[in-house]
């Protein structure tokens, strides 16, 4: 038994990290001041960012990263930059009657936004609750998150580029990591820029409609909000109606951007360098975008034929057309690859198309894209793979080969797909019946579906749920207990669970 | 000609033989029996030494050399003694390989290792057992530019598609020309409006695959199509390449390989091929597996005994058709006396296309049909010949000759050529003609 875990360098490491991210609380400052709000909560908060991130540094002067060290780096990363996140959120929330006062909450929400959920406690989104500052940095620590913390220090840290490939192996979401050039502070760099690229696009779009009147509610603050939690799969917004709040035209403008976000960035990269095929010949590709049209197609139907009532927010959907287009391909946009904004209350939808929404959050976006969720590239591995093994039982001769897209997939990746897959579907039903459980404790109980929907949307980082959990409810009133389970499925969801439980049995000799 | 030899082997001395009467040779072997025995047995000149040492090859005189082959049983030293033979100014060397990575490799750039022709045993002993099993509809079959092209004579029955329809009309399928028809033995040239009779035999030109296609569609019974079984035994380079052209073909095939390692990288390689891993002389598997059933069976094990063992075993389970591959070429006819179909022997296979090509460089290759009425040549067009610069149907016009081009191979790639079609320099040109205007055909090339 050997503890291999060299926990000074880790944290020396996690140090670094939490240095720099404390360092982009730098933006929402500059909007209190714009705003003429507080400047002493971000003033604070920076201040005691950086002095973690320099106490820890202190620890090991000249750290050294072994492979496990590595896992341990990012899931505490994740772990560091959440507490770290929720400090201004305490700052600000202390005293005013904000939920986010309470410690636990203002980690759920930092949890929440930087791993891309947006699944939030407070029942009041407003400004005049909340400042303009706390509520864009809610915003900024979803971009911070969707591309990867790490990806995003491995790009700009030299220290870290040694270590990169293992560090950011380990945070990508997806089984492996694709290099896509020889130096990998080239390939962090390379999805990051890709990355500001499309939030820049979608910002610039965003703007020109609102100064052009075809999204009145859509203020410069807007389009950056919502430019930040659009392409990381985020979900959160600073409208309490979140994209209700804006006109049809504006809603249409987001579906495109969710969809690409669930894509696999790597492909773009391809585009770029004038090599279109890697992007129209890749299975995971083509079988995301035929699930989403395929999901949305379905949806509007099932909407166009009643299978939601009237809500106040979303509209009539029965017989109306384009509403019925409109709210399925936005909900499925939205929850296929978990990014969480609503134009409807699906809350408020009959319990089948319910049940359809719950399917459709099951799936994730693509691996190496900004989604949470199992991702398409694993079913299609465990759908191929229990296709292979009714063979094989029928032919027990034949040498069969898992293929995707004709590509050979190696076994030990078979197996660790299905072990991943295994993992989360099990963490994802015990963690589902607890919260059943600890509800009905306290007295307030959630629905079985609900209690389902609130464990997928948490582990798979999609944000809203069901029932009181629903894009316009609030996660406010579960039981602390919930609360902390949930900050960690979130954590786990985004890390995929491997980097996360070898955090813990790290000292078990294998 | 002045032809040195590496390699005294089956390949090599087939080969010495073949070219003795005619051509002045020398074979050099490192091994001294062999080249005691050749000496005596063939009029030829033995060095006994290494083929890849240059001194050795100014013995040889391969400075003066028309073709230098170098045709051992190792790659290696065949690909080196044809980079020796270059540092001599060797004008033309062919070397035999195994391994298609070579091929590959200098099918990317014909300069590769000094070598000129290459001749991969394994490719080529799978191709020709493609032919065998892929078209027994047809009377005869030839490939050209290096297996690019072939020529294909079939005859054609009462119940064919094609019969009784216009050339213009048969003509469907991509790539494929039809070049001569034979009528009551009598050839024509086919035009678009020349009616193909039941009884005929058309001579068409084309991609292998293409012809494939054709063959399926004239004579669907006897060509195997994709409800047709084929089980290749055993995962052997030949056995390989085997199922891999007849995957290019369209056809899939069941490939029984033993090995576990082996037959996962050939299920990997193979998408549309079944791969079994089992010992292929289980008499008990192959009944399960129904091999009995299987209209082709293709036994490419590495040993004779077993190749032996399987082929009668299906045999008596009784198969239609057993291919098997014989590696060592006294057994063939032990092989063919016993009830097995076709026994092929790469060694022969590779002999005899080095000694076609050495017989044909200047017309690369020749085909005769018919009691030599028509030849079907393979032309080299060298920079301003008679014949580039112009449409073929200007061409055909102009001179007043039977010949038609069936198939131009140009970058190493297949090119159908059709009236509007403008031959170049450095093009290889696959044409029927009529016997008698052969060589003028030539000159003009």
């Amino acid at each position: 038994m050997t503890r291999t875990i060299d926990a000074r360098a880790t944290l020396s490491y996690t140090g670094s990290i939490v240095k720099y991210l404390s360092a982009a609380m730098a933006l929402p400052l500059v909007i209190a001041v714009i705003y003429w709000e507080d400047i002493w909560v971000f003033t604070a908060s920076i201040a005691i960012g950086v002095l973690i991130g320099l106490t820890l540094e202190r620890l090991d002067p000249d750290p050294e990263l072994g492979p496990r060290d590595a896992l341990a780096v990012v899931s505490l990363a994740w772990l560091m930059a959440a507490v770290v996140g929720a400090i201004p959120y305490l700052l600000a929330g202390y005293g005013n009657g904000s939920a986010l006062g309470h410690p636990i909450n203002a980690l759920f929400e930092s949890m929440s936004g930087f791993t891309t959920t947006g699944a939030t406690v407070t029942a009041e989104i407003s400004f005049e609750q909340h400042s303009h500052a706390v509520l864009m940095w809610r915003q900024l620590t979803q971009w911070l998150g969707g591309m990867g913390i790490i990806v995003l220090m491995v790009a700009i840290l030299p220290q870290l580029a040694v270590n990169g490939a293992q560090l950011m192996k380990s945070e990508a979401p997806g089984p492996g990591l694709q290099k896509l050039t020889p130096r990998i502070a080239e390939t962090a760099r390379a999805l990051w820029l890709i990355y500001m690229g499309f939030t820049a696009v979608l910002m610039v779009l965003l703007f020109v409609l609102g100064v052009t009147d075809l999204a009145p509610n859509m203020t410069p603050y807007n389009a950056i909000a919502h430019g930040f939690s659009t392409l990381p799969t985020g979900g959160f917004s600073p409208e309490a109606d979140s994209i209700a709040a804006f006109s049809p035209v504006a809603q249409w403008v987001f579906i495109p951007f969710m969809v690409l976000a669930g894509v696999n960035f790597a492909l773009f990269w391809y585009l770029l360098r004038d090599d279109p095929t890697q992007m129209l010949e890749n299975t995971e590709f083509r079988t995301y975008l035929g699930l989403v049209t395929g999901l949305a197609g379905v949806l509007s139907v099932g909407l166009f034929y009643g299978g939601a009532p009237v809500t106040e927010i979303g509209g009539l959907t029965e017989g109306n057309v384009e509403n019925a287009l409109r709210q399925g391909a936005f909900q499925v946009a939205s929850l296929m690859n978990s990014t969480g904004f609503a134009t409807a209350d699906f809350a408020q939808w009959d319990i089948q198309t319910q049940y359809f929404l719950l399917l459709v959050m099951f799936v994730g976006g693509s691996a190496g894209s900004t989604g949470g969720g199992i991702k398409v590239i694993r079913w299609l591995v465990v759908l191929k793979t229990l296709r292979r093994e009714l063979y094989t039982t029928a032919n027990p001769d034949v040498v069969r080969p898992v293929r995707l897209g004709g590509e050979v997939v190696d076994e030990n990746v078979v197996r660790g797909i299905l072990v991943f897959s295994m993992l989360y579907l099990l963490i994802f039903a015990l963690a589902a019946i607890f919260i059943e459980l600890d509800t009905a404790r306290v007295g307030d109980p959630l629905s079985g579906i609900e209690a389902f929907a609130a464990s997928l949307a948490t582990i798979g980082n999609v944000g809203p749920a069901l029932g009181p959990l629903g894009p316009f409810g609030s996660y406010e009133f579960l039981p602390n207990t919930t609360k902390v389970l949930m900050i960690v499925l979130m954590w786990i969801g985004r890390l995929e669970i491997v980097p996360v439980l070898a955090l813990f049995i790290a000292g078990i000799d294998d | 000609m002045h032809v040195v030899i590496v390699g005294a082997g089956e390949v090599g001395t087939s080969i010495a033989a073949s070219l003795a009467p005619d051509h002045e040779v020398v074979v050099i072997d490192i091994d001294s029996d062999r080249t005691e025995d050749l000496k005596y047995q063939y009029d030829v000149l033995t060095i006994t030494g290494d083929g890849t040492a240059s001194p050795v090859q100014e013995a040889a005189d391969v400075a003066n050399s028309d073709i230098f082959i170098a045709c051992t049983d190792d790659d290696q030293t065949n690909l080196v003694a044809c980079g020796t033979a270059k540092t001599f100014d060797a004008s033309f060397t062919i070397a035999r390989v195994k391994s298609t990575d070579y091929l590959q490799t200098w099918e990317r750039d014909d300069r590769a290792y000094g070598v000129d022709f290459m001749v991969c045993t394994d490719l080529l002993t799978a191709e020709n057992i493609v032919r065998v099993i892929g078209l027994p509809a047809a009377v005869d079959v030839d490939p050209f530019a290096g297996g690019l092209v072939q020529m294909a004579e079939f005859e054609i029955g009462d119940d064919s598609p094609v019969a009784n329809q216009t050339v213009m009309e048969a003509d469907r399928f991509e790539s494929l020309t039809f070049v001569g028809l034979f009528h009551d033995g009598e050839m024509t040239i086919p035009r678009g409006d020349t009616r193909i009779e039941p009884g005929d035999r058309a001579v068409v030109v084309g991609s292998p695959e293409s012809v494939q296609e054709f063959a399926n569609d004239i004579a669907p019974d006897s060509t195997p199509n994709q409800a047709d079984e084929v089980v290749i035994v055993g995962g052997s380079e030949i056995g390989y390449q085997t199922a891999r052209i007849l995957e290019e073909r369209g056809l899939s095939s069941r490939l029984i390989e033993q090995d576990p390692d082996r037959a996962r990288w050939l299920a990997e390689e193979l998408p549309d091929t079944v791969v079994m891993q089992h010992d292929a002389t289980d008499t008990e598997f192959l009944t399960r597996e129904h091999v009995d059933e299987a209209d082709i069976v293709v036994s490419a094990l590495d040993a004779d005994e077993r190749n032996l063992l399987v082929s009668v075993l299906a045999k008596r389970l009784g198969v239609d058709r057993v291919v098997s591959v014989v590696d060592s070429a006294d057994y063939v006819t032990v092989f063919e006396e016993i009830g097995i179909d076709v026994a092929i022997n790469p060694r022969t296979v590779t002999a005899e296309e080095i000694t076609r090509f050495t017989f044909d460089s200047v017309a690369e290759n020749i085909a005769v049909l018919e009691n030599d009425q028509a030849e079907v040549l393979e032309l080299e067009l060298a920079d301003g010949c008679a014949l580039v610069g112009r449409p073929i149907a200007t061409l055909v016009e102009e001179i007043d000759a039977k010949f038609v081009i069936g198939a131009i191979i140009r970058d190493r790639r297949h090119v159908t050529p059709r009236g509007d079609t403008v031959l170049q320099p450095g093009d290889s040109v696959v044409a029927l003609v009529e016997t008698s205007f052969a060589t003028e055909l030539a000159a003009m090339a």
